[in-house]
C-alpha cells in the first residue's frame, strides 16, 4: 500500500500540517485509493514544511512545502506515483540540504513514527541498549567517545557518570534536562517528539552504566506536545519491557517519569532544576557538591541534555570510535545546529564540529529570509554573543567559539538583518536576566535591574561615556561574582551588542 | 480550555492525589491549575498542611513560577513568544500591532476574552513569529492572524 508521510512534529502542525493530512486522507477517501497515513517526526528541514512524502515501494518521494491549497493539485498529478509537480523535491533523500548533513542523533527524526517501537527497532533502535547491557565498562566507552554535554557547558559526559558510578549511594538517578529555553533551540524539542525511545534509550544506559534505577525528564511546560508524547512512549516502553523490572529480560532494573516545568527559564540550570524537580522554587545551588556526588533529593545524579543522552544509543550500538571519528580537536562527534530567527531555510543542521558560520548561514541557511544583509548574529541562545557580519568566519566548535569570545551553548545560530537595533538588543539581555533571575545572588538578582537602567540611561543619550563605563563595571561585577551562567553570561551578549557594533540611536 | 469550577473539597483531593509523590509541591499546585484553570490563594494553608510544608513554603512556589495563576483564566489564551528569535522576525512590531487592537502583552484584552501572555520562546524558532493560542503551537503569526483565532 502507499504510505503517506506528513509530519505531526508541532512545527509543521504549527503552519498547517494537520489541515494537509486531514485533506490527502479525505480526498483519497473520497477517490476510493487506498493510503496508509503515517504522522513521522519532522526532518528538520522547516523551511519546507508541511513536507509530504509519499513511498509507493520505490523509497520516499517528497513534495514541500505543501499548504492545503496545494492538495488538490498533488492528486491531480499523481503525487502518489511521485508524479511531478511544481513542490517536487525528488528522492527525501537526495534533497541536498538533508544529504549533506551527518545525521547521528536525529538519525531517525522525520523517518518513523515516534511512538511505533517497530519502526524504531527496524531502523537500529534498541542495539545500543543490548550493546550496554552486556558491555563491561559502559562509562568507558562514552568516555573513550569524546562526548561533551551537549545542553552548553560542554563537560564531558564520561567523566560526570565515573563520578557517579564510583559515589556512594543506595539510591542514584538520572535527571534529563529538556528545559531547552534557549531562543533559537529546538532540538530537544523536535527530538522528543520525534524520536522518543532515542531518549528512553539513552536514559536506560545511563543508568545501567551509573547502577541508577530510576530517571525523570524535566520537560518546560512550553513544550506541551513533547510533554504528551513522551508520556505515551514511556507507556510504550513499560509495555514493550524496555523500561520496568528486567529491561529487555536483563537483570537491570529502570524506570522513569516526565515531570513539567512551570514557565522558568532559569530551571535549565541544573541545580535550580533540582530543584524544582523535588517540588521547590527554582533557586540555583552553589556547587559544591556536585550533583554528581549530592544531587536530586541529596543522592548521586546523572544530569544530562536530550542531545547529550539521546547520542549514547549510537555511541553504544557503533562503538566510540565511530563517533570519535567525527568532529575536530576537542569537539568530537556531531553538532545538532539550529538555524533560527530572520533565515531563509532554517531547522535542523546536524554535522561534525568545524563548520564555519557563514558556511552555515549561506550554504545551509541560504541568508536571511528577509532577503536584506545578515548583521547580527546571536549564537548559543539569549546568553551567547552577538556576532557581526564580518566575524561569521568563525568555526563552530567550543574552542573556536571561546576564542571569538563567543560560546555554542545549545548550538542555537539567530539570525538578525539590518533591522535590528543593537542597543535594544543589548537591553533586552538585561530585561530577560532581570526577569528570569532566580534571586539566589545579588550580581545577578540586582545588577540586571540596574543593568535595564543604565542602558536606559545610554539609550536616552544621557553621559554616554561615562555611563557605558559604568555599564562595564557592572558586567565585569556579574560575570565575576554570580552564582550561575544566567548573571554570570548576561554581560556576554550586552558587551558583544556594543564592542561589535556602532552604537546606533533606538527609534521610539 | 474546560475547566471544573473551584470547590475547597475537590481541590484538596487533588492535592491528597498528589501528596505521596516525591517532592509534590510543584506537581500539586500544576495538578490544580490543570484542573480549575488556577489557584485559589485562601486554599494555602490547606494544601501546606496536606503537605505538610509551611505556608510560606507554599506561597514561595506559587509565586516563583510565571505559568501559575491566582485567578480565573480568561476563555482564551494567546501566549506570544517575545524571545530573540522571534523578534528577528518582528515580534516587537507584532506586540505594538497587538496593543492598538486592544491585546496587550500581559494583560487581559480590552473585550475581556483573552489572556495575552509574553513567554521566552516556544521552539518554533525557524518559523516564527510563534505563539500558542490555546495550547496550540503557531507559526509565522502576525497581530491580525492572533486577533482573528481568539475571536473566530
Amino acid at each position: 500500500m502507499t504510505i503517506v508521510y506528513v509530519p505531526g512534529d508541532s512545527a509543521a502542525r504549527s503552519i498547517g500540517a494537520d489541515e494537509v493530512a486531514a485533506l490527502i486522507a479525505a480526498h483519497a477517501a473520497k477517490a476510493g485509493i487506498d493510503i496508509e497515513l503515517r504522522r513521522n517526526g519532522s526532518r528538520g528541514a522547516l523551511w519546507l514544511e508541511t513536507l509530504v512524502e509519499v513511498d509507493n515501494g520505490n523509497g520516499r518521494f517528497a513534495y514541500g512545502p505543501v499548504t492545503p491549497a496545494d492538495v488538490d493539485s498533488l492528486f491531480a498529478n499523481n503525487f502518489l506515483n511521485a508524479g511531478t509537480h511544481p513542490l517536487s523535491l525528488g528522492k527525501t533523500e537526495s534533497i541536498e540540504w538533508l544529504a549533506t548533513q551527518d545525521r547521528v542523533t536525529f538519525s531517525r527524526v522525520g523517518i518513523i513514527e515516534p511512538l511505533s517501537l517497530s519502526q524504531y527497532e527496524a531502523h537500529g533502535g534498541l542495539a545500543g541498549l543490548r550493546t550496554a547491557l552486556t558491555h563491561p565498562d559502559v562509562v568507558g566507552e562514552v568516555l573513550a567517545s569524546g562526548l561533551r554535554g551537549r545542553g552548553g557547558a560542554g563537560f564531558p559526559a564520561g567523566i560526570k557518570w565515573r563520578t557517579v558510578l564510583e559515589a556512594a549511594g543506595d539510591q542514584k538517578y538520572v535527571v534529563c534536562n529538556a528545559d531547552e529555553g534557549d531562543s533559537g533551540t529546538f532540538a530537544d524539542r523536535m527530538l522528543m517528539e520525534g524520536d522518543p525511545f532515542t531518549l528512553i534509550e539513552g536514559m536506560a544506559i545511563a543508568g545501567i552504566a551509573v547502577g541508577a534505577t530510576y530517571g525523570y525528564i524535566y520537560i518546560r511546560s512550553e513544550y506541551p506536545s513533547a510533554i504528551e508524547v513522551m508520556n505515551k512512549a514511556i507507556e510504550v516502553g513499560r509495555l514493550a519491557g524496555l523500561l520496568g523490572k528486567n529491561i529487555l529480560g536483563s537483570d537491570k532494573s529502570f524506570d522513569l517519569e516526565v515531570r513539567a516545568g512551570a514557565g522558568s527559564y532559569v530551571c535549565g540550570e541544573e541545580t535550580a532544576m533540582l530543584e524544582s524537580l523535588e517540588g521547590k522554587r527554582g533557586m540555583v545551588r552553589p556547587k559544591p557538591p556536585l550533583p554528581a556526588i549530592s544531587g536530586l533529593f541529596g543522592k548521586p545524579t546523572v544530569i544530562n541534555n536530550v542531545l547529550t543522552l539521546a547520542s549514547v544509543p549510537a555511541i553504544m550500538k557503533d562503538g566510540s570510535k565511530s563517533y570519535q571519528d567525527r568532529g575536530i580537536d576537542r569537539s568530537r562527534g556531531t553538532q545538532v545546529f539550529q538555524l533560527a530567527g530572520n533565515i531563509a531555510r532554517g531547522g535542523i543542521v546536524e554535522t561534525g564540529f568545524g563548520i564555519s558560520l557563514s558556511e552555515m548561514i549561506t550554504r545551509f541557511g541560504g541568508g536571511t529570509l528577509t532577503g536584506h544583509p545578515v548583521k547580527a548574529v546571536q549564537v548559543g541562545g539569549p546568553l551567547g554573543a552577538y556576532l557581526s557580519a564580518d566575524q561569521l568566519d568563525v568555526a563552530l566548535d567550543y574552542e573556536s567559539l571561546a576564542e571569538a569570545g563567543a560560546m555554542l551553548g545549545h548550538g542555537g545560530i539567530v539570525v538578525f538583518d539590518q533591522s535590528v537595533n543593537m542597543l535594544q538588543q543589548a537591553r533586552f539581555a538585561m530585561e530577560f536576566c532581570a526577569a528570569e533571575s532566580c534571586g539566589k545572588c545579588t550580581p545577578c538578582r540586582i545588577g540586571a535591574v540596574r543593568g535595564v537602567e543604565v542602558i536606559d540611561r545610554i539609550i536616552a543619550g544621557e553621559e554616554r561615556e561615562k555611563n557605558i563605563e559604568l555599564l562595564n563595571d557592572l558586567c565585569d561585577l556579574m560575570t565575576e561574582g554570580s552564582l550561575c551562567a544566567m548573571g554570570g553570561l548576561t554581560p556576554l551578549p550586552v558587551r558583544s551588542a556594543l564592542v561589535h557594533f556602532p552604537l546606533e540611536e533606538v527609534s521610539k | 480550555m474546560k475547566y471544573l469550577t473551584w470547590t475547597d473539597e475537590a481541590a484538596l483531593e487533588v492535592v491528597r492525589e498528589h501528596a505521596e509523590k516525591p517532592g509534590p509541591m510543584l506537581l500539586t499546585l500544576q495538578a490544580l491549575q490543570e484542573r480549575f484553570g488556577y489557584v485559589e490563594t485562601s486554599l494555602l494553608p490547606s494544601i501546606a498542611k496536606v503537605l505538610n510544608v509551611s505556608r510560606a513554603e507554599v506561597h514561595g512556589v506559587l509565586t516563583y513560577y510565571s505559568d501559575f495563576r491566582t485567578t480565573p483564566p480568561a476563555s482564551r489564551q494567546i501566549h506570544l513568544c517575545v524571545a530573540e528569535a522571534c523578534q528577528a522576525l518582528g515580534v516587537r512590531d507584532v506586540v505594538k500591532e497587538l496593543a492598538a487592537a486592544g491585546y496587550e502583552v500581559g494583560e487581559r484584552s480590552k473585550d475581556g476574552a483573552t489572556d495575552v501572555v509574553g513567554v521566552y520562546c516556544l521552539g518554533n524558532c525557524a518559523l516564527g513569529p510563534a505563539a500558542l493560542v490555546d495550547g496550540n503551537l503557531c507559526g509565522r503569526v502576525s497581530a491580525k492572524s492572533l486577533v482573528a483565532q481568539v475571536t473566530s
